[in-house]
């Protein structure tokens, strides 16, 4: 407790996204009092929350992990990891706690490792809703019972107080499920008693490694914290973050720049002061922190909403690109009239044209003037069955629909076979909401291991 | 008038979160900036968005000669009728806006 300083080193903005590997070692050589780095987001998708799954693969996060690990053997300080495989759900902790077990027998090294688990379960949030405990954000979806007794994972977001346990434990690894970006950050200075806000806005700059100096792929930065402020300084050689480089991150993926809301308050950088700082470095000071009663986290939920096929056709023929909206809605009305009275009534189809307005639909602004467009079919079903067998049924007709019956039957271009693939299941996000707790400190529990 | 392609450095769009979406106008110079920041009317910007004038919320950036834009995105991120999951399209229609 009470350190006057406090230095982390983060190695990328994600475990998965390249770092240098120099850049880490001469981070290392700062003797830094942790290593912090984030495993995963929403960014990616419903899919990953939804199935529980990493977005990348074994092999690849081993390999990174191991380097990350040998790193930490050097320093001797922990290594900590929030968000682990993408979603941040037990069964990604779990997938996480393998790899680094794995990593540890190779290396015959004797670790203590804590995992946090973060998931919360469907009676659990049903019963905080009931009791009004769970709150909208702004432009938050509408939930219900139903809603969120169909996620099929619901995590809430750690924010310090979670962390701060964890990191108590003296564990020589820490593997968190789903955390803030922040708190894996923000949580050590806190612990020692240095400037709160300062923390939060530190751990904010670098959350995404390097984006927030001139060589964002060098992915390595040190962040020393006291009790004015905190500076921020790129590892690699050739690299600056400057006052411009460092407050634009604010920008990133922020809908507010100024504010940020946290587990237990907010943050507020509108008066925070960026300056320069020896040769590479930033220093920045000014930020407040806010308080907020009652203590809320942040809730995270997918759904299973249904399973899709897709199939796409090449339309060539000037002719039919010229005429596709007609040619589409001929389609549509073909398919309805088939499914109607067959057990594929509730099946959903959309067609997007590639080469016209499949990015913006309605907001695109230009007109087509393409030699071809593509066709993406998607069919969406309550099974797998459903939707492939829909896609089967339109094949005839993406092949050889003819515009009107005094034409020849066209032949459009199927690019592989069979032309339909199935893409699985389709998950929804549920929630932007946060929970009203009253045990920030023993909401979640701890599991340790030893290897 | 200008297009808006014409007096900016860089326009980019990103999801913030499953559920919104950020648009980034990095300015030339202080000049465009503050002739942005006079002519850019909101209600257009809603226009082309198509969403209603009180859900878009606009932060100009003085020190960053930036003006950003943020506004609940229509389809959740990744939901069936969403198109483009990082919202990465919307720049485009920011780059023909005329000012």
């Amino acid at each position: 407790m009470n350190k006057k300083t406090v230095k982390i080193l983060v190695p990328a903005g994600a475990l998965g996204i390249p770092f240098d590997k120099n850049a880490l070692i001469n981070g290392i050589k700062q003797k830094p009092d942790l290593i912090a780095i984030d495993g995963g987001s929403t960014d990616s998708g419903p899919y990953y929350l939804g199935s529980g799954k990493s977005k990348y693969s074994y092999s690849a996060t081993k390999r990174d992990w191991s380097i990350l690990m040998e790193m930490r053997a050097k320093a001797k300080v922990p290594l900590l990891i929030g968000t682990a495989g993408t979603c941040g759900t037990k069964s990604s902790v779990e997938w996480m706690l393998k790899i680094t077990k794995e990593i540890a027998k190779e290396n015959k090294e004797k670790l203590k490792i804590v995992a946090l688990k973060t998931d919360l379960s469907n009676k659990f949030v049903l019963e905080k809703y009931k009791s009004g405990k769970i709150k909208p954000l702004e432009g938050a979806p509408k939930i219900n019972e139903d809603i969120i007794n169909n996620c099929s994972n619901i995590v809430a977001l750690a924010g310090v107080e979670q962390i701060q346990k964890a990191i108590n434990t003296k564990a020589d690894i820490i593997i968190s499920g789903r955390s803030t970006d922040t708190a894996i950050i923000a949580s050590l200075p806190i612990y020692h008693g240095l400037n709160i806000a300062s923390a939060w806005h530190g751990a904010k700059i670098a959350e995404c490694g390097a984006l927030a100096t001139n060589n964002p792929n060098s992915g390595v930065v040190l962040l020393e914290f006291d009790h004015n402020g905190f500076t921020i300084t790129p590892m690699c050689k050739n690299t600056k973050a400057t006052p411009q480089t460092v407050f634009a991150h604010m920008l990133y993926e922020n809908a507010d720049p100024y504010i940020l809301l946290e587990p237990g308050g907010y943050l507020d950088v509108s008066n925070a002061k960026y300056k320069k700082h020896k040769k590479n470095s930033v220093r920045v000071e000014g930020s407040k922190w806010f308080n907020k009663n009652p203590y809320t986290l942040k809730l995270e939920g997918a759904r299973l909403v249904g399973f899709q096929t897709i199939s796409i056709v090449l339309i060539r023929d000037p002719h039919y690109v010229k005429n596709i909206d007609k040619w589409i809605n001929k389609l549509k009305k073909s398919f309805y009239r088939k499914t109607k009275k067959s057990v594929l009534f509730d099946v959903r189809l959309e067609l997007r044209i590639i080469g016209k307005d499949a990015t913006l639909g309605n907001l695109e602004p230009l007109k087509i003037n393409n030699n071809e467009v593509a066709v993406m079919a998607i069919f969406t079903a309550n099974n797998q069955e459903k939707a492939n067998d829909s896609a089967k049924l339109l094949n005839p007709d993406l092949l050889h629909l003819a515009l009107t019956k005094n034409e020849p039957m066209p032949t459009f271009a199927f690019p592989f076979s069979p032309p339909e693939i199935d893409k699985g299941p389709l998950f929804e996000f549920c929630f932007h909401h946060v929970i009203e707790i009253d045990n920030p400190k023993d909401f979640f529990q701890l599991e340790f291991h030893n290897t | 008038m200008k297009t808006l392609s014409k007096i900016t450095k860089n326009i980019r769009s990103k999801n913030a979160g499953p559920f919104w979406v950020t648009v980034d106008l990095f300015f030339k110079d202080k000049d465009s900036f503050f002739y942005a920041c006079k002519n850019i009317s909101n209600e257009e910007v809603s226009n082309i968005l198509k969403i209603k004038r009180n859900h878009l919320k606009r932060f100009d950036i003085e020190n960053l000669k930036v003006i950003k834009f943020s506004f609940p995105r229509k389809n959740i991120q990744g939901s069936r009728l969403d198109r483009d999951m990082h919202g990465a399209s919307f720049a485009i229609l920011f780059e023909k806006l005329s000012v």
